[in-house]
Order: C-alpha cells, then structure tokens, then sequence
C-alpha cells in the first residue's frame, strides 16, 4: 500500500501529531506520581505522624492535578486538530482524484460505495490518527510504567497480577472478533433494510398502482425483524464477555488488596504502599480491558485505507495521448473513420464512418441498444474508440487535451440530471455567462416563461431538494444548460422525447434559428426530430443499416420509411404522395 | 423549505415533556421486563458500592488486628459477590437488549406501516432521503435514547444518591468537604456542554451537507463531465470540507475542556479531603481506611456526574429525532377506505361527474371536468404539459380524492370500492418507469405474485421483450439493479409494460407508456396493442399521433378543462385547438399545403 496521500497528510499535519503525543505521555509521567503521593501521605504523614510534610505533598498533587489539566486539554486539542486537518486532506485528495477517472469507472461502481470510501473509511483513518493511535502509545507508556514500578513495590505481587493480565487481554480480544463480526453482520443488514425502504418509497407510486402496500410491508417486516435478532445477538456476545472482564478487573485488585494484606500483616509491606500498589494494579489492567478494542480499531483503519488506496491506483483519464496538437480555433467539423467500440468482446459499433462538416447536422436513429449513446461519447473522448480513428477539424482527438475538446462540445444527455442549486447555477455549471445568453438560451429550450413564474425565477433551487419540476421542464432546462456554452458542437441525445410535438417544434426550429452555425448531432425516434438533418443514418447491432437524407431515405423504401409511416399513418403518407 | 446543496438544513433540538410521555408508552408493555432490568442493575451496583467498602474494613479491622483468616475469608467473600455481579450483569445486558430491540422493531414497523398508507401528495413533499431518515436514522437514533435511559440515565442517577448516602453516613463532615468542589463543576461541565451543543449542531449540519454534496457529485458525475465542471465542483467541495473541518475546531476548542475540567475537579477535591481528612484521623474521628474507601467513593461519585452531562446532549438529540418521528404518524392519510366499501369486478365503466381538483388548495388543476367512457373504450387524452392529463388519472386510480363532484366506476363511486380492489383491477403505466432491484423475471411478477414462469413469458413476447430479454446472458434472472440501470429507457418501459399487462387490468391507463421505446419496437408494439387493449378500458396520454388516431374517443385538455371530445375524424372536421395541435406536426408541409390549396 503506498498511500502517497495519507502520508503527505500526515507530513503536513505533523506538528499537531508530535506536540499531542509530548503532552500526552507528560501528563502521563505526572499521572505516575499520584500513587507514590498518596502513600507517602499514609505512611509518613498520618502513621508516621510528620505533619509537616503534609502541606508539600498536597502542593505537590496540587500542582500535579494543575499541570495535568492544562497538558490534557492541550493533548485533546491537538489531537483533534490533527485528525481533522488529515482526514479533510485525504478527502479533497481523494474526489479530486475521483474527479479525473473515466465515464467507465463510475458505469461499474455504484454511488452508494463511493460514498462510504469518501465518508465512513475516511472517518475510519480519522478515528486511528486522531484518537485510536494516541491511545494506543499512551496504554503502552502506561502499562510499562506501571509495571515498572509495581515490579519496584512487590516482585512476588506484580508476577502473581500479571498472571491474569493475558486472560483479560484474551477475551477482550475474543470479545472484539466477536462482537465485530456480529456488528458487520449488522451493518449488511442495516444497508438492505434501507434498500428495501428506499425502494419502496422510491417507487410508491407503482406500489400504490399495484396495491402492493401489504406486500411491501411484509417484505420489510422481514428484514426488519432480521435486524432485530442481530442486534440482540449482538447483545448476547457483549454480555458473554463483557461482565467476566469486569469480573476479572475487580479480583485482580482483590488479590492484590488481600495478599498485600497478608504482607501488611506479616509487616513485609506498610499500608500506604498498599493502596498505591492497588491503584498500579488498575492502571495496568486497564490498558489490557482496551486490547481487543485497540487491535480491532487498527485491522479496521487497514482495511480501509486499502480500500482508499484501490481509488487513488484508479488510473485517470489521459489529457492526450500521443503528440499534443493545439487548436486555434475549433470549427466543428467531425469525422469517423473505422471506428469500432467493444464492450466486453462485444462490439457496441462496428465500422463506423461519417463525415461532418461545420454548422451541419447528424441525425442519428436505431434501436435501444443500438450503441447511439456510444457513439455520442466516444466524440467527448469518454470512452476510447477500439479500432479507428475520430477527428475534429482533420486533428484525430486523441491529439486534442480533454479539457480543449470537451469544451467544444455541449451534450443534452438522454438522463436529465439536475443539481440542487439554483436554476442559474444549474445552467451556468461554474463558467462565466452573460445574462443575456442565459435568456436567450432560457428562451430557445422554450423555458423562459416557465422560470420567470418561478417562485424565484432564475434563484429558485431545483434538484433533489428543491422544487419540483416535470419532466418536461427538466429537459428544457438541461437544453438551455447545453445552449448557453456555446460550443461549436451541440449534441442531443433524445431529448424531444419528454416534450410535446408543438414544444418539440419550436425548440427545434429556435435552435435553428439561434444556434445554426453549431454543428449538431441529434438522437431520437420521432421523424419530425430528424427530417430536416443534414445526414441520417440508422443503427442497428452497432453498425449503419441505412444512411441519407430525408427524402433520400423515404425512396429507399427501407426501414426509415417503415418508421415514418408508422409515425404518420396512411393519411399523411397519401398526402405527401400526392405532393411528389 | 426548498434549499441549495451550499447551504445547510435547518436543524432544530428541544426536549419535549409530550414526546417523552408518548415514548413511555411504547415501554408501558414490558413493564415486568423493565422491572427486572433495574433491579439487575441495583445488584451489579451495590456490589460495585460494597468494594471500597470491604477495601476499608479490610484495613482498618483485620490488616490492623492482623486478622490474616478474616483478611482471606472477606477475599473469598469479595470473589463471590464480584462473580454474582458478573453473572447479573449478563442477564441485564440480555434482557434489556430485547426489550429496546423490540421496541425498536415495533416503533419502526408502525412507522413504516403508516407512511406505506399514507397519499402520494406525503411523498411528493418530500425527497426519498428525507422519508428514509426518519425510517432508518432517526429510529436507531431512538435506540440509544432507550438504551441510554435504561443503562445509564437511571443507574447513574442511583449512583449519585447511593454514594453520596454512603459517605454521608460513613462522616457527613468529610463528605461535605470531599463534595465540596461539586457545585463549581456541574456548572462548568454544563456550560461546557451547552455551548458545544450548539457548536456540534453545526458541524452535523455542515457534515450532513458535503455528504449531500458529494453524493450528488457522483449521481450527476456524467454531467459533470459533460460541462468539464471537475474543477468548479471540486472548489465547493473544497470549501465544504473546509467549513466542516473549521466548524469542528470550533466545536472542539470548547468540548475538549471536558475531561481536564473534570480531572481538575476531581484532583482539586481529592485534595481538599486529604487536607482535611489527615486532621480528621490525627484527632480520631476517623480512620485511615475510611478515607481511603473515601478517595475510591469519591471517583464512583464523578463518574456518573459527567456520564449525565455526556448524556443530556445525547438525548436532546434522540429527543429531536423523536419529534420527527411523531410528527409522519401525526400525519393523517388523505385517502381513506370507507368501513361498508364493497369489493367489485370491475367492467370498466368510467364516469367524472363535475370533477373540481386542487394540490394545494388554490390553483384549480380540474375544473368541472364531466365524461363518461363505456367499458372496452379506448381514450386518448391530449393536451399540453400541465393541461391536466395526469390528475385525471390520479383521480381514476383515487391517489386523491377529487374535492367537488364524483368519480364513479360502473356506476359506483369511486370511494365505496375497497382500495386494494379498486387498484388490481387498474393498471397504470407511468412515464416514469420505475423498476425495483432484483431481477426481471420478478419485477413482471410484480404485477402479479402469483403468475407462474411461463405466464410471464407469455406477457413478455406479447409487450416485444421477450427478444432483448432472452438475449441478456442471464435472460429473465438478469438483475436490474438499482433503478434499472442496465437496461436502456425503453427496455425499462417494455418490462414495466409487461408488469401492468400481466395483472390483466380491466382499465388500463397509458402514461406517455412507451415514448422512449425506439420506433421499430413501438411499431410491432402496435401491431399487438389491440390484442393488448382487447377487453379492457384504456386511458392512453401519448404524444404519437398514430396512437391517438386510433382512439375510440379523445379528450382534448386544456387548462384544467375538457374543451373538446370526440373521434379524431370529428375533431379534425370542427377545426379547433385538436386540429391546431395535430397539424402543428406537420408543419414542414403546411406552406406546401397551403399553395396546394390556393
């Protein structure tokens, strides 16, 4: 594991590391000498009868207490400092990187797993660096310590303690193995019964269409019910551990209280050292009850940070490939030659070759399935042609930065994807534009009207968690997002589908008239979206069946024509025939 | 309240005297259990309290008397009491975990009982996520408050009386001195508390934002990309990271006083009864083992004090989360089924006698809306986005209730039929098509529980599927995935087709049903669409004119209102707005036509 950005994160935050660990073992040095105060207090003061000792030795605890509060506070603050700084570091490192992956890595990986590396296995190396690892050195430091001076007070006493110590540690271990492979099982569980409420709410209105409501109350009362018998289960491990550690903490300092006794007695030991030898006693079972949990708190920050590293060895998106060509101007022009897409062995195009020319317009049709939202993303170079080569005015795009060819490209994808933001945020997506273009784009998609009667216009929020909007004015606005950037190439991936023909016409006919030096590459299923294009062609099983322009491909008599007379019934067939 | 993912949800947190004395309720039922619980935990407590106790006896009467067989026997004695305690405290964990986790499982499942009755108009308020917080995040976070309550809170309440009775009747003087430190911390621990509180109420709300943001990110990740907006993300993001991260410093500054205030008062008051407790013994009130087991109550004493302030900020939370609770089973379903509603075989009559509808109680949807369509009908509604297509299918399906006039079916009102009957014998294809995880053999099922394999075959040659499913590699066990991912816009509309055919609906209602599915498919989808629609009423909103052509009856929508009705060829004759939208199709021809009329 190289995890270039934990180590970094750790580089840069280390100050706030080394102070937290310096306080933290000063204040443990002080915590030492409690003890030894307190004894020196029973035995010379109050058995010894030197009262003026007395004054000193509080002063001393005073000062003691003092310096711990003082070195406590800072250790903590430190700590949270640190663990902080790095865990937001990794984090930005991290969606930065995320950020830069190809289209295929996220069609593999879904939301819900990217989430929990950004969230919980960050919060994991957070909770290590932060709080676990701190802990860990200050048990270490403690157990040692006291041990030596435990070994100081009673050798025979110390070795018979120590006897018990490794079976505390080994059910607090054995409880941690436990307990967290019962807590993983809870973990899957709770994630299916948020999947299957999520579902079902998600989908409600097929629920209710289907009066389906009991249905999916039982099928949630099973894994709710599930969730139940592991989370007892749960219980029934804790307590299968749980009290003897308690048990086995409470007779160690037990033993020690009744064998010191017997030392006492036989006058071997004095009182004072009695009870501070007991007081050792728990400070060093104590670090051997947070074993299990120490060992289990690491295994888990490791696994995680593996599972963080797999996503920063996630290769990005190459800016060029071969020898950089820089554009002056990009005019529009498109060409495939050869071109083939394969798709695990399979091919999603095969062949593909199309010509282009600046301010035209491509229509493309075919079958779901057909690879048409394939071809449209291999221009944006979102995935990588197998065979052939793409140009953009003569320069093949695998010369062009991504950054140069993405921006001359404006895509209205098929899914309508809206951000909780403001219609303007929304449109604008970060990059400066005048107002007058997002009206005028506003007003080309047809939504202008729509958005002025908006709550609050162009800063009413939308999105997930903002007004809901219909499909319909969705569309319009993804098209104004696409119209505004003016990018010489605009692509419409069946957009018309969820509009109306009179809106579909107009949208059609003002983006013709705004926007028609753009070259354009239209997906859809309706003729009227495609009739007036440059060059149609037809996909079917990734390769082009039919190719021309409209009149063209009515001649043909082939499947074009099937569609269109399908589209327009007999009765406007019979009447363009007429016409012809 | 509609707000920007830059911003943060409002939060609010206060603890309510009804929520707690409706949460009591829930415990009423196990009162036996509870019962035991505690005095389970009186046990493990007393033998916790009896240790320092036996610590000074031990010293002060048989180390002092040199009574080594009174020394052994109390170890013996110690040993037994420690292990009864173990024991105990093992069957409270038991215990009491099934009595919070049944609780749980009750309150969560009442829950979701509820909001599976309640009407369409509760969801669409709110987003998925919000409805799931409730359901998940806010019932575990009631978890803690029971587990809490009955672990800790009253345990620790208890422990606080018992230790300091114990050290008042042990010497009332060196228990007032031993305390003496007290009030100054309580009101130091809870200040701190107080002011962190607020300061924790930002971060969780910074924090719940970037995941909100980040979340979005990678649903939206395509556009992203598409617009090359990685870097003005990448910089809010940035930002929110940094207000989280700046918000937990800030939160941490105040609550990492915490512990060391509580260790300065806990030494300071250690010293304090040194001080005085010294004198005490060198005058003979007391002696040495007395204040040793003194110093040990001491510690059993803070302990629970700043477990309880720990506590109150954690129940003020759960408080919160049960509030939000309460409030969805507040929340009364608008569609209720009336005690004497009847089951029917539907035919499929359908009658809107002056139907009048609004959302939201002022902007009129419908307005006045009568027809009638016999069974076996065929009905194309046609109007624009927002005319009032959809409503009149949501009033046929009764996902509302209309507020003026009736919508009857055969005859019979609408709301004198019983719900799950009405809705079996509708089937209802939504634009949206929305397929559940699992795979497609029992996404079709879900029309029907019962269908067999082969009936679901049948359905999907009949709806075109049948071709695309048995190409995948695992046919009708492939798995859709999350909102159908895997399959394209129209595969997902032919499957969902199939999952309305195979219920075989009597009223089938078409929301723009097929409108991604490609042309080719659509084509043989129409060929068999009479075999489909055979026997039953349809309700088709389309906006292919080939499928409104050949309806028995069309509605022209408009406004709320229905402003024409007839046969496509009568419509077409009376030129109104029906023959405006058809021809506006056509608009490529219409100056041809034009100079052909001239």
């Amino acid at each position: 594991m190289d995890l270039e950005s934990l180590r970094r994160g750790i580089r840069k935050n280390l100050v706030f590391f080394v102070l937290s660990i310096l306080f933290s073992i000063l204040a443990l040095s002080l915590d030492m000498f409690n003890p030894r105060i307190v004894q020196e207090i029973i035995d010379g003061v109050i058995i010894g009868g030197r009262m003026e000792d007395l004054s000193r030795l509080l002063l001393f605890l005073s000062i003691i207490t003092l310096s711990r509060v003082l070195l406590g506070y800072g250790r903590g603050y430190f700590m949270d400092l640190g663990g902080s700084a790095l865990a937001s570091d990794i984090r930005v490192d991290l969606l930065k990187h995320l950020q830069t992956l190809p289209l295929s890595f996220f069609d593999q990986i879904n939301t819900g797993e990217l989430m929990s590396r950004i969230k919980e296995d960050i919060d994991n190396v957070w909770f290590t660096f932060g709080f676990a690892l701190m802990f860990f050195v200050e048990q270490v430091f403690y157990f040692i310590i006291a041990g030596i001076i435990l070994f100081g007070i009673n050798r025979e006493l110390t070795l018979l303690i120590v006897l018990l110590l490794p079976i505390i540690g080994y059910i607090a271990y054995k409880l941690e193995v436990r307990i967290d492979k019962v807590y993983g099982e809870i973990s899957d569980q709770g994630v299916r019964l948020n999947t299957t409420a999520q579902e079902d709410i998600a989908g409600i209105r097929v629920v209710k269409s289907f009066g389906r409501e009991r249905h999916e109350i039982e099928k949630f009362f099973r894994e709710n019910h599930r969730n139940y018998e592991l989370n007892v289960k749960q219980a029934k491990t804790l307590a299968s551990y749980g009290p003897w550690m308690d048990f086995l903490t409470n007779i160690s300092i037990a033993i020690a209280i009744t064998i010191g006794g017997l030392f006492v007695i036989r006058e071997t030991m004095s009182v004072g050292t009695l009870v501070a030898f007991s007081t050792y006693v728990s400070m060093l079972v104590w670090p051997m009850r947070m074993l299990g949990w120490l060992i289990n708190a690491l295994s888990q920050c490791r696994a995680s940070l593996k599972k963080i590293d797999r996503f920063f060895k996630e290769k990005p998106e190459r800016e060029v490939i071969g020898n950089p060509v820089m554009l002056k101007e990009i005019r529009g022009n498109v060409s495939f030659r050869d071109v083939s897409f394969k798709y695990k062995d399979e091919y999603v195009l095969k062949n593909i070759n199309f010509e282009l020319k600046e301010g035209k317009t491509l229509a493309i049709m075919g079958t779901t399935g057909s690879g048409k939202t394939t071809l449209i993303n291999l221009i944006g170079r979102f995935y990588e042609p197998w065979e052939g080569e793409i140009l953009l005015d003569g320069v093949d795009i695998k010369n062009i930065s991504l950054e140069v060819l993405r921006s001359a490209i404006s895509y209205v994808p098929q899914d309508v994807f809206l951000f909780s933001d403001t219609v303007l945020e929304n449109i604008r997506l970060g990059s400066q534009v005048p107002e007058e273009e997002i009206i005028k784009a506003l007003e080309t998609a047809r939504a202008y009207n729509f958005v002025m009667n908006l709550p609050e216009g162009l800063d009413t929020i939308v999105g997930e968690r903002g007004l809901g909007l219909s499909g319909g004015q969705k569309q319009r606005l993804s098209i104004a997002r696409a119209l505004v950037r003016r990018a010489r190439i605009l692509i419409l991936d069946d957009v018309t589908s969820s509009l109306d023909m009179e809106t579909e016409h107009y949208v059609q006919r003002a983006i013709e008239k705004h926007y028609g030096d753009f070259t354009k590459i239209i997906i859809a299923h309706r003729v009227s979206a495609v009739k007036n294009a440059d060059e149609i062609i037809i996909l079917e099983n990734g390769e082009i069946v039919e190719r021309g322009t409209h009149q063209e491909l009515l001649a043909l008599r082939g499947r074009y024509f099937d569609i269109y007379q399908e589209q327009y019934g007999k009765y406007i067939l019979d009447f363009e025939e007429e016409m012809v | 309240m509609p707000y920007s993912l830059r911003e943060d949800e409002k939060l609010e947190e206060k603890v309510n005297i009804d929520i707690i004395k409706r949460l009591l309720k829930y415990l009423k039922p196990y009162k036996k259990e509870v019962a035991i619980v505690l005095l389970l935990v009186g046990i493990v407590m007393a033998v916790e309290l009896a240790n320092p106790y036996f610590l000074k006896i031990t010293i002060d009467r048989y180390i002092k008397d040199k009574d080594t067989r009174g020394l052994i026997s109390i170890g013996v004695l110690l040993l037994i009491l420690n292990l009864v305690s173990a024991l105990c405290a093992r069957a409270r964990i038991i215990r009491m975990s099934s009595v919070t986790n049944r609780i749980l499982l009750d309150i969560r499942q009442d829950l979701y009982n509820h909001i599976q009755r309640l009407s369409l108009s509760f969801f669409d308020e709110r987003p998925v996520g919000k409805i799931l917080a409730r359901v998940i995040g806010d019932v575990n976070s009631l978890h803690n408050l029971f587990t809490m309550s009955i672990t800790n809170l009253i345990p620790d309440i208890a422990m606080i009386i018992a230790t300091s009775v114990i050290m008042f009747s042990l010497n009332a003087k060196l228990a007032l001195v031993a305390l003496s430190t007290l009030p100054v911390l309580v009101i130091t621990l809870f200040s701190i508390q107080i002011i962190s509180r607020k300061r924790w109420q930002v971060v969780r709300k910074k924090n719940s934002t970037l995941n909100a943001f980040t979340h979005e990110n990678f649903s939206g990740i395509r556009v992203i990309k598409y617009f090359t907006a990685e870097r003005y993300r990448f910089n809010i993001f940035n930002e929110l990271a940094w207000d989280l991260r700046s918000a937990f410093v800030r939160a941490v500054r105040i609550n990492d006083l915490f512990w060391p205030m509580v260790d300065f008062s806990w030494g300071l008051g250690t010293v304090i009864t040194f001080y005085f407790g010294v004198r005490m013994i060198n005058s003979g009130n007391i002696t040495v083992g007395l204040l040793v087991a003194f110093t040990n109550y001491i510690a059993m004493f803070w302990r629970p004090i700043t477990d309880l302030s720990n506590l109150f900020n954690n129940l003020v939370t759960s408080m919160a989360s049960a509030e939000r609770i309460f409030e969805i089973l507040d929340i009364n379903p608008q569609i209720i089924e009336r005690d004497n509603a009847i089951d029917v075989e539907i035919k499929g009559g359908v009658e809107f006698r002056n139907v009048s509808f609004s959302y939201d109680g002022e902007k009129k949807v419908l307005d006045n809306v009568s027809f009638k369509v016999n069974p076996g009908e065929k009905v194309a509604l046609v109007g624009h986005t927002g005319a009032g297509k959809t409503t009149i299918i949501n009033l046929i399906c009764r996902f509302y209730d209309a507020q003026e006039g009736e919508v009857l079916i055969d005859g019979i009102n609408i709301k004198d039929i019983k719900l799950e009957c009405l809705r079996r014998q509708i089937g209802v294809m939504l634009q949206d098509t929305f397929l559940f995880s699992g795979s497609i053999l029992d996404n079709i099922k879900y029309g029907r529980l019962d269908a067999n394999d082969e009936e679901v075959v049948q359905i999907a040659r009949w709806v075109y599927a049948h071709s695309f499913i048995s190409s995948l590699e695992k046919g009708y066990d492939t798995d859709i995935r999350e909102r159908g991912l895997r399959l394209s816009t129209g595969q997902r509309q032919l499957v969902s087709l199939a999952r309305t055919l195979i219920a075989d609906p009597k009223i089938l209602i078409l929301d723009e049903a097929t409108a991604s599915v490609d042309t080719s498919t659509e084509r043989l989808l129409q060929k068999g669409i009479s075999k489909l629609l055979e026997g039953r009423t349809a309700f088709i909103i389309a906006h292919r004119l080939s499928t409104i052509q050949s309806s028995d009856k069309i509605l022209v929508v408009e406004n709320g209102k229905i402003v024409e009705m007839g046969k496509h060829d009568e419509l077409m004759e009376k030129k109104g707005i029906y023959y405006t939208m058809f021809m506006s199709q056509f608009r490529y021809w219409e100056d041809k036509e034009k100079n052909l009329v001239s």
